[in-house]
């Protein structure tokens, strides 16, 4: 295995610009990399080898020519998630009804990466339409766990995650509506930010939940993850809920968080998200997080969010309600798939619908047509929506009592492939302590906590709106010393993949 | 289905039943980009020409509103009396079909920008009626459907049907009276007055071009049958997209001809949207309305709320222009004129014309005759309107001065009008190339008046012997001889001068 797959985002990009390697010879030991274990991972949708190695050449050109670089991370490789519209690349979204489908346009989120000179090396595989907490509901089959391949790496963003931990990527771009970043991050031992709603542009972001969607950086460390947030974030006016505020300064934080010091701070822990019903090792693992923040100096302070507890079923409504509508889109008259048969329009829209979706996104589109219908719109959505904003109003009493609010990110460690996708009630629960922060708006992180049976854990830290800066100091902050405990890092147990 | 039933005599209806209407109006808005994107918005591009991500729908694309339509709403919402409101959001009307790109129709449900307002109309005869607007509020337009095959373009019978999605984002604003009772006879014509004061009002806030045989603005006319006296509400039908002036005249009328026939078969009036056709003067029905669509709206999540500030209303209300209704009432008192003439002025499209002739000198009484005889005549016989013939308003004024300057006969000024219609030049270049002017060269004159008299010297015996009224003939002799071109009054005077008894 080429050394530079090992080598983080931040040590990669130095010695792309200090031209000690080239960007095209980092693009091509992970290309390499690629083809060698994701036959047995499947993190890929799409390779773009061609125009990654392009993309590569034009930084390199550029610092040969004695130019700085575009950014801090020119020339580092990236895994995309496969709900970005790219110009040059399918966009799928996991989907039979987009097989094939080449966007005109790129996102926001693809220019960002473009312009930086990030070489982005392909699609991952992701839930249909980002609707999921496995990956095992992508059309083109399931993303395996590097930690082990018979488990499931999370979702929906589970090839993007299955991406870092295989080394196939030093860093990758996920969405999360509901945890679809951090979920899979705590099991695949990566490191996932959920930024503030808004604070990343979804403009050519294919829509799950408008209202709860955020695009966000998966990394191997926080600083990488800081790295690539500064490289997407910012005010976007082709979204109009795109935050126009001055993105905080992560990168910055990241780095003091590291130097290990959070006296002064004080922790919140979520009485709520406190381990209850939670498998033994992940919450033995948040007690020694919790040990582990209060010796860093950390004031903790035990915090009560009341209506935590109709999150699940709030977001179980409002979620599948924008599904419905979002989705409606998908009708065989412009793009993606079209079913032969059909004697009128609405005959082949239907046709189409019913061979283009998987079992899940259809589930989700009856339960959303049915919470909007008239009759039960008050007692489904705008009941939901009520919870919303006592959700919100948790959160904010919350963080007049704590700077950050800590929990598990997840209920269990990774469960083995098939063995919740019958049971889509049992599926829904693992994003329990994840979907408040959605609802509310507010922004919340996942870095590795320690191993439950030899598979990661994760440790959920969140903040309120644009405070990402405290958040990526506390988790830089816990991720040092996590590493100085264990004596490196926790990614690097991650076992050989082999073919 | 139906069965044919005799229309009821629109006398007899209106002897036994109270009409009960309410009108919908879409205007479309003549920004220069579309609703939630910067396509452009022109009328008649090659099909697919004007779409982007935005208002195809494609994966991934979001909307963002127009800031140049919300100030046209906002300025309509005030025009039309109502109440702006300070927050509202848009909702998502969902619904399958094939022209809308996603299969939701972006528009305000719950929170419209503009509501409960009126609009005064003066009828024919005078009468002010006043309807009230329930409210005003902004949506998208769809795109459009071709069906290639079939009958007359319908979708029954076409073997495929084509989409163009050029006007699919295209602002719309929809208007919405409040229920329009107690019209009786007049249901008609207050439909029609109506939907013409809202052309007007759109026209003169310069928010839309409102042309309704293009279809920027369309009109749906709801109209129930209630027993007279009864009080009762009928079950209504909706007559969509109507689309010339004439035609809501007509569907009202048509439409309460036919529900008074079936009430009076022992039948119901079934809730449906109904097809006003062009040729027949009838309405058919379209889509049956047996249970209501459930549109599932809900708050557009793609969009934050619009939020106008009073400050910002308050500067969109200094930008209203003069509304017509006031500048009728400003016009009528500067030209002195009763209800009646401006009536008709507006009636034959040429107050503007007026208007604009009197600006630039024209005494308004000349400039009002000129517009609603003359070339009023003249565009009716070329099957045109009179501010599309080829003359100004300023040569007008023009040929108006040469008359009261005594340089044309009001004969030789149609001439000249001719001339001018016929595309020889300007009003003095018509004059110049057919030689129209009067003959003022007194000289001349006396010589052509001698002329006359020494062919008649029976006519000058007469005149002579005190028969006065004799000298028409000569007169006429010397108007034949220059062509029409002499002052019929001057040459008068000297006929009757030349033969006055020598004296002494
Ligand atoms: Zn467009």
């Amino acid at each position: 295995m080429s050394e530079l797959i090992r080598l983080t985002a931040a040590e990669l990009a130095e010695k792309i610009h200090s031209r000690e390697v080239s960007a095209v010879e980092a693009a091509q030991a992970h290309l390499d990399r690629i083809a060698a274990v994701d036959g047995r991972v499947h993190a890929f949708l799409h390779i773009g080898s061609e125009a990654a190695l392009a993309s590569a050449e034009r930084v390199d050109a550029a610092l040969a020519r004695g130019a700085a670089p575009a950014s801090p991370l020119a020339g580092v490789p990236l895994a995309l998630k496969d709900v970005f519209t790219t110009s040059d690349m399918p966009t799928t979204c996991g989907s039979k009804i987009l097989e094939g489908w080449q966007p005109p346009y790129d996102a926001t989120v693809t220019e960002r990466l473009r312009a930086a000179g990030v070489t982005v090396l392909g699609k991952t595989n992701m839930d249909e339409f980002a609707m999921g907490s496995s990956t095992e509901h992508s059309a083109y089959g399931v993303t395996r766990n590097p930690w082990d391949t018979t488990r499931v790496p999370g979702g929906s963003g589970g090839g993007s995650a299955a991406a870092l931990a295989a080394y196939e990527a030093p860093l990758a771009i996920g969405t999360d509506t509901g945890g679809s970043i951090r979920q899979p991050a705590a099991f695949t031992g990566t490191v996932g930010v959920k930024p503030t709603y808004g604070g990343v542009s979804r403009y050519g972001l294919v829509a799950c939940a408008s209202s709860l969607d955020q695009a966000g950086p998966c990394a191997r460390t926080v600083l990488d993850a800081a790295l690539l947030h500064e490289v997407i974030a910012g005010h976007d006016p082709r979204d109009s809920t795109s935050i126009d505020r001055p993105v905080p300064d992560v990168v910055a934080a990241a780095r003091s968080g590291a130097r290990g010091d959070l006296s002064g701070l004080r922790v919140g822990v979520v009485r709520e998200l406190g381990g209850e019903g939670y498998q033994p090792g992940v919450r033995a693992a948040y007690e020694a997080s919790l040990r582990l923040l209060e010796k860093l100096g950390a004031e903790m302070v035990e915090v009560s969010c009341p209506h935590f507890e109709y999150g699940l079923a709030a977001y179980y409504l409002i979620l599948p309600s924008e599904v419905s509508s979002n989705l409606a889109r998908f009708d065989a008259m412009r793009y993606g798939l079209r079913a032969a048969e059909g004697r009128s329009a609405e005959e082949v829209m239907a046709n189409t619908r019913e061979q283009g979706f998987g079992a899940e996104a259809k589930r989700r589109i009856m339960l959303g047509t049915y919470a909007l219908s008239s009759g039960y719109y008050d007692a489904y959505y705008g009941q939901a929506q009520k919870v919303r904003t006592l959700i919100s109003r948790d959160f904010a009493k919350a963080f007049e009592q704590a700077d950050v609010l800590v929990s598990p990110t997840t209920p269990t460690v990774p469960f083995p492939i098939g063995d919740k996708v019958d049971d889509p009630l049992a599926m829904y629960l693992n994003d329990l302590a994840t979907i408040p922060t959605n609802l509310a708006g507010v922004t919340g992180m996942s870095v590795p906590s320690g191993l439950a049976d030899g598979l990661p854990v994760g440790l959920q830290v969140m903040a309120p709106a644009l405070g990402e800066a405290v958040m990526y100091r506390v988790g830089a902050a816990f991720e040092a010393a996590r590493d100085a405990d264990e004596g490196g890092p926790l990614i690097a147990r991650v076992p050989e993949v082999s073919a | 289905m139906t069965a044919a039933v005799e229309l009821v005599d629109f006398d007899d209806v209106v002897a036994r039943f109270d009409p009960v209407m309410g009108i919908e109006v879409h205007v479309e808005l003549s920004t220069t980009t579309k609703m939630f994107c910067g396509c452009p918005t022109g009328f008649g591009a090659e099909p697919n020409t004007q779409v982007c991500p935005v208002c195809l729908g494609l994966p991934g694309a979001l909307p963002v509103v127009n800031r140049a339509a919300v100030e046209s709403a906002i300025r309509i919402g005030l025009a039309l009396n109502c109440e702006i409101a300070p927050w509202g959001r848009f909702a998502r009307k969902n619904y399958f079909y094939p022209d809308m790109p996603k299969n939701f129709q972006t528009s305000q449900y719950d929170e419209p920008i503009a509501t409960d307002g009126f609009l005064d109309l003066t009828l024919d005869d005078g009468e002010v009626v006043r309807i009230g607007i329930e409210r005003a509020h902004m949506e998208e337009d769809t795109g459009k459907s071709l069906h290639v095959g079939g009958a007359d373009g319908r979708i029954h019978g076409a073997d495929h049907s084509l989409l163009d999605y050029n006007r699919a984002g295209v602002p719309l604003i929809e208007i919405v009276t409040k229920m329009i009772p107690d019209t009786g006879a007049r249901a008609p014509e207050v439909a029609r007055a109506y939907v013409t004061a809202l052309r007007d009002l759109m026209k003169s806030l310069g928010v839309s071009d409102v042309r309704m045989d293009q279809g920027s603005m369309r009109a749906d006319v709801n109209l129930s049958l209630s027993p007279r006296g009864s009080g009762l509400l009928g079950t209504r039908t909706e007559t969509k997209n109507v689309n010339s002036l004439r035609s809501v005249e007509r569907a009202v009328r048509h439409e309460m001809s036919r529900q008074a026939a079936v009430l009076d078969a022992g039948g119901e009036i079934v809730q449906e949207t109904r097809h006003f056709d062009e040729q027949t003067g009838h309405t058919r029905a379209g889509r049956r309305k047996e249970t209501s669509e459930d549109y599932r709206y809900f708050p557009e999540p793609d969009l934050v709320p619009i939020a106008p500030s009073s400050e910002w209303i308050e500067q969109l209300r200094g930008t209203l222009p003069e509304l017509p209704w006031e500048r009728r009432r400003r016009i009528q008192a500067e030209w002195g004129v009763s209800d009646e003439e401006i009536r008709d002025l507006v009636n034959a499209g040429a107050l503007d014309l007026v208007e604009a002739t009197v600006a630039a000198g024209a005494p308004s009484q000349e400039a009002r005759s000129w517009w609603v005889s003359y070339l009023a005549q003249q565009a009716n016989a070329r099957e045109i309107e009179p501010a599309d013939l080829p003359i100004t308003p300023e040569q007008v004024a023009r040929v108006i001065e040469l008359v009261s300057a005594g340089e044309l006969t009001n004969k030789l000024a149609r001439q000249v009008v001719d001339g001018v219609l016929a595309g020889e030049g300007s009003p003095d270049e018509v004059v110049a190339a057919r030689g129209l002017k009067v003959v003022s060269d007194e000289g001349e004159l006396v010589a052509a008046v001698d002329a006359a008299l020494a062919e008649q010297p029976d006519v000058v015996e007469k005149i002579r012997g005190g028969k006065v009224q004799a000298a028409g003939a000569i007169v006429g002799a010397v108007m034949k001889a220059t062509r029409g071109q002499a002052d019929a009054k001057r040459v008068r005077e000297l006929v009757i001068e030349r033969c006055a008894p020598v004296s002494g």
